[in-house]
This record gives C-alpha cells, structure tokens and sequence, in this order.
C-alpha cells in the first residue's frame, strides 16, 4: 500500500510540475465543452438557396415568400433558367434550387397536382438531409394552408400530436454536452496513464523501477490511480460548467455519474495500459490508442444512433466501452435514470474493468 | 582465498538474433570484492549486467547473486540489488531530494537510517538537492544514481559505465566512494571501458565479444604480459608506429596518447637500438624507456591474440 502511495505521489509531482500538462487537464474541459458544445451542431442556418420560377403565379410567389421569409433561408439567386441554378449548384455557389415549373396555378385551380422540384447539393450528405427535410416541411405547410383554404371541410383521417421527452426541444447541446463529457473522460484516460509507462520505457526511468521490488499490480495502480482522479476532477469540472453555463438538466443522481464514470475510467485506462504494455514507443502507442479511440468513439451513439448501425455493428459495440458510457451518462442526466436502470451496463463495465486490468498486469514485464 | 561467494555465473550466453553477446561466460566474485569488468562498448558488459540485475533473461547458463538464482529467485534478490544502468535513468524531473526519496520509499527504506552509507557522496549533491535532476551536470548525476541505488542498502551494487561521461575529478571522486564502501561490505560489480580505473578494483576481467580473455587481479594481469615493453616519445607518432612495424623483432606498436609502446620478446632489442633505428629514418626522438605494461597493453596483448583488432578502448 505504501509503495503505491509513493508511486502516486512522484507521478502528481511531475504530473503539476509539466505546465503544458497542467495546461491540458485544466484547460481540457473548458475548451472542449466550449468549442464543441458552441460550434458542433447539426441546426442548419443561413442555407443559400436558389429559386427558378418558371410560373411567376401569385401561387409561385406565395409559396415562395415562406422561403424569403424564413432565417434559415438566404436567397442567392433568382431567375426563370433552371440551367443556371444548377451552374450555381456545381460551383458551389448555392446549397439548394426550387424549381417551380410552368403551370403551378393551374394544376392548382384545377385540383391536378401541382409539381415543384427541390434539388440539394448533397456532397455533405446529413446537411443535404436537413435542408431537405426543412424544404419539404415549409412547402408541407403550404400545402396544408391550400387544402384548408379550398377544401376546409377535409380534415386528415389521423392527426399526429408529438412530444419529444427527455429533450423537449430538442435542443442538440443537451444531447451532445453528455457525450462531450464522456469524451473528455475518455481521452484523459485512455492516453495519460498508458502514455506516462510508455514515457518512462522511451526515458529509460523503468529500468531502475525495474530492478526495485515494485510488484507489477503496485505500479500498474501507481499509474491509474493519479490520472483517475485527474480524469473524475475533470469530469466535475465538466459537469459543473454543463450546469452553470449551458443549463444541461442533471436530472439524476451525480454521485451515480459519478460512480458510472469510475468504473468505466477503469476500463479505458486498463485499455490504455495493457496497450503501453505491449509498445515501446509513444509513437507506436499514440497510434494504437487512437485506432481504437476512433473506431470506439464513431460506434458509440456520440453522433450517430447506434439504432441505425447494422446488427454486425451493434455486436461490435459489445466491447466498446464508450458506447455503454454514453448511454448510462445520458440516461442519468437527460432522464433522470436510477441505479436499477443502469445496473447492467455496470456489472458489464465492471467484469470488463477487471479482465483488461489485470491482462494490463500480466502482460507487464520486469524483464526482457 | 577462502572467502564467500556473492556472484556466481557458469556459462551464461545471450544472443540477439545473429549477434551473440554473451559467448559462455563463467566467473566467480567475491563479497565485499571490487569486480572491474574492462572491455570495449559492445564487448557484453550490459547484457551480463542486466542478467545479474534480473532485467534480462539468459539463453543458457546460470546465474546466482548472494546465492539467489537470477531467473528463478529474482523477487528476493531485487531486494539485495543496487542497480546503475549505463543510461542515466532517474526522474530528471524530480528534484534531488525527490528522486532519494522515492527510491528510498519503494524500497522501504529509512533515508536517516542508511543515510551514513551515502553521505559522503550525498554531502556533495546536497546544496543541490531542491535542483531538479535533469538539470545536473554528468558529475552529479551519477552521483545522484549512486545515492539512489544504495539508499536501501545493497548486499550487491551492480554498476554498469558509471563515469562515462563524466569529468576526471567526478571521476576520481567516486571512485574513492566506491573504495569506502567496499569497507560496508558490499560487493560491487563495475563496467568500465577506462584502463587507469581497472587498477583500482580488487580483480578485473577482460572482456571482448562476449567473451572473458583473462581474469586476475591488476597486478597480476600486469605481470603475466609475456613481452617487454618500450615507451618512445618522438616528433611525429604516427610516422614512428609505421616505422616501428618496420623494425626487425617488433611485435606490436601501438599508440598511447602522445606516446607510442612497442613490444618485443624479452631481451631481443633494447632502447639504444631503437633510438638509433628512427634516427637513421630521420626521425627526430624525445625519448625510449623501457615501460612496465599496464592493463591497456594487456589488453591490446590479449585481443590480438584472440584475433581481435579494436582501438575503441579509451584512454582518459
């Protein structure tokens, strides 16, 4: 125990004393929830949207006075030549063209189908998605306003009234900021404690633990326990700025966060370890760690929904152990999950926890 | 002599690959020996260390340490271990006082306790001690590793270079360290590529291509040179050695600093003649003196014997 508590306090020691370092645990949190929070969404604004009105109808220009009047529409460019909306769409000068073709009053009036075409430029296909699905609804409206005003006695068979729980308003930072937190976490643990054995490998300083009687769990401990508890302040520093400055409902129990969140430290950090085991160099272990990290943090739910992935995917997703932590920390803050909700998850984390630590622990050697 | 065995190796062998590094290695040392291993980089000396540290594992052979087998019973023997890698290997960012103490708590030991084993040395990097390592000169450094290594009070102190690199009064200095402690009755173990510090071990062994050519006490290593040997200080070293390769009944002429040393089966030439030789070649000579050989000319003795031509011994 002694000799764990001396390992601990040399690596604080030169843990506060690298300032880039201290630079990097402080400083992680802030900037990341800052930045990615702030600038990573998925609400498209300002779409530039080109309009090719072939009718030049009062209808045409109704249904185009919604898109003139929307904030998230600018109108880059106007005209009755649909070949030059699409120049515009292969330079990349617009994101969108509405053609409204040459008797959209009359099919109108007459009760015929009237057509308008929508065309994305969809060389980043989810944005291409949105600024569809905005289109569509703003001409859906439209479309509704006609039925009402021409046939207001033809009500819809089934009437949808929806809500959207945990996130009313669907706001994408209350979805995100938990994921962000687990990324923070992540990255913390997965590299600071597998990173420092390496380190020690590349200095040369292991040779001279390696002759002391040090016995491999105390080192291995010696490593995890100071960047644990860096990893779970950090996480407190999270939470609290989630709270303060973005308003994140914690709807659950933070002790139970916190809990999740050191169990699931235990799992990456062995990760990390058992990798630093196996390499030499910081390099070879840098690549290693970011090979799963991104194959991990891709397949875990952060930006996409793991319900839309495969089933040979979703088995994947078994052992990474960012998509259970995801999913707990969710639950906990945005539903107000308890322990008995989330109890599974853990058990698994836990036994996951327990076999890559101590694999990190037999695979480390004294001896070459 | 009849006194107990601390390190006990019986052809040891290691290879990498297709360089072999320990060809069969056998030796016994003494308790409370200073045991000088001299030899060229490259001749073994860190992979024989790094068996006995119990960093490395043998291919063949064995090992003991303080009875204590180096594979099998290296647990127990990590206690009795002071270990001094070539390759400076403390925290260069721990203070002085840091670095001690952290290897005095992993080795559970008391610093105040053994503290009369080091202060000599430990009085000499004190003003220092709040300076972070990395930030010593190579002197201290080694100093420091040394404090390190013996803090938990070592039956055996294994060090491996631990004045390469370092300034000739450092150099000295811990030498005179070592002399001391040779009084606790540690036993150390000492690689060094230096000639002048083999004659201050109690026996040496010569090592070349993993492989031990002699191994005696200084003197006695002195003394077993089968030539006689001549020490000529001339205008132009270079010059002399190729003309002394030329000189009938020469049997080597190596260079040593400014000097150069020939040698010759006993008896067979003597100084005049060679003074006379390189002034009829025009060679314009300081002095010739017949010289007592001193490890460096065994050495070079008893590689070109094993066939072995280096000249990366070095001479301080």
């Amino acid at each position: 125990m002694r000799t764990i508590f001396y390992i601990v306090q040399k690596e604080f020691i030169q843990v506060f004393r690298n300032r880039m370092m201290v630079l990097i645990i402080f400083l992680m949190p802030v900037i990341q929830l800052l930045i990615l929070s702030f600038a990573v969404t998925y609400e498209i604004k300002e779409i530039r949207l080109y309009i090719t009105d072939n009718d030049n109808s009062v209808s045409s220009r109704s249904l185009l006075r919604q898109f003139k009047s929307s904030p998230f529409y600018r109108i880059t460019g106007e005209g009755n030549n649909a070949a030059e909306g699409m120049e515009n769409i292969r330079k990349g000068k617009v994101h969108q063209m509405i053609c409204i073709l040459p008797g959209f009053e009359e099919n109108l009036v007459n009760g015929a189908p009237a057509r308008v075409q929508v065309i994305n430029d969809a060389i980043n296909g989810s944005a291409a998605a949105l600024m569809n699905a905005y289109t569509v609804s703003i001409i859906g409206n439209y479309n509704a306003g006609i039925i009402a005003e021409t046939a207001p006695e033809a009500q819809p068979a089934v009437k949808i009234n929806w809500l959207y729980w945990f996130n009313p308003e669907l706001d994408y930072k209350t979805y995100m900021i938990p994921g962000i937190l687990v990324l923070l976490v992540t990255i913390i643990g997965m590299f600071l404690a597998g990173m420092n054995v390496v380190r020690e490998k590349e200095i040369g300083t292991i040779e001279q633990i390696n002759v002391t009687p040090i016995k491999k769990y105390q080192f291995i401990a010696g490593k995890l326990i100071p960047f644990w508890i860096i990893a779970l302040f950090d996480l407190a520093a999270g939470l609290l700025m989630a709270r303060l400055f973005f308003d994140i409902p914690i709807l659950g129990n933070i002790p139970l966060i916190f809990l999740v969140a050191s169990v699931y430290l235990i799992v990456v950090m062995g990760l990390g370890l058992f990798i630093s085991t196996i390499t030499n160099t910081q390099q070879q272990s840098m690549f290693m760690a970011w090979f799963f990290l991104v194959i991990f943090i891709l397949m875990s739910g952060l930006f996409t929904p793991v319900e839309s992935m495969p089933q040979w995917a979703k088995n994947i997703n078994v052992i990474n152990p960012i998509a259970y932590f995801i999913r707990m920390i969710r639950m906990i803050m945005l539903k107000g999950s308890d322990f008995p909700d989330i109890v599974n998850p853990l058990i698994y984390l836990t036994f996951y926890g327990i076999t890559i630590l101590s694999l990190a622990v037999w695979r480390y050697r004294k001896t070459t | 002599m009849a006194t107990e065995v601390s390190i006990h190796c019986e052809n040891l062998t290691k290879t990498y690959g297709s360089v072999t590094a320990l060809a069969g290695i056998s030796f016994k040392v003494s308790k409370g020996e200073i045991f000088g291993f001299i030899g060229p980089d490259g001749a073994g000396k860190t992979s024989l260390f790094r068996i006995l540290a119990t960093l490395l594992l043998p291919d063949n052979g064995t090992a003991s340490v303080e009875g204590l087998d180096v594979v099998n019973d290296y647990k127990k023997l990590r206690h009795l271990l002071g270990y001094m890698p070539g390759r400076f290997s403390l925290y260069q960012d721990l203070s002085v006082a840091e670095n001690l103490q952290f290897f005095a708590g992993i080795f559970k030991a008391d610093i105040n306790e053994n503290y009369y084993l080091i202060r000599d040395i430990y009085e000499q990097i004190a003003p220092f001690a709040r300076r972070r390592a990395g930030k010593l000169s190579g002197g201290m450094k080694q100093k420091l590793a040394l404090c390190c290594a013996l803090i938990h009070k070592p039956v055996v102190l294994i060090l491996d270079e631990p004045t390469t690199g370092v300034d000739a009064i450092s150099r000295q200095e811990f030498w005179e360290m070592l002399i001391r402690l040779k009084q606790e009755h540690i036993t150390i173990l000492v690689a060094t590529p230096y000639m002048d510090e083999a004659v201050l071990c109690d026996r040496v062994a010569l090592i070349q291509h993993g492989e031990i050519m002699a191994i005696d006490t200084p003197e006695n290593i002195t003394l077993a040179y089968p030539y006689q040997l001549f020490r000529i200080k001339s205008s132009n070293t270079l010059n002399t050695i190729r003309l002394m390769k030329e000189f009938e009944g020469i049997l080597s002429a190596e260079m040593f600093g400014d000097t150069v040393h020939v040698s010759a089966e006993k008896g067979r030439i003597n100084a005049n003649a060679i003074i006379k030789y390189l002034s009829e070649k025009g060679m314009k000579v300081t002095a010739v003196s017949e010289a007592d050989p001193g490890i460096e000319d065994c050495f070079i003795h008893l590689m070109k014997r094993s066939g072995v031509v280096s000249n990366k011994i070095k001479t301080p």
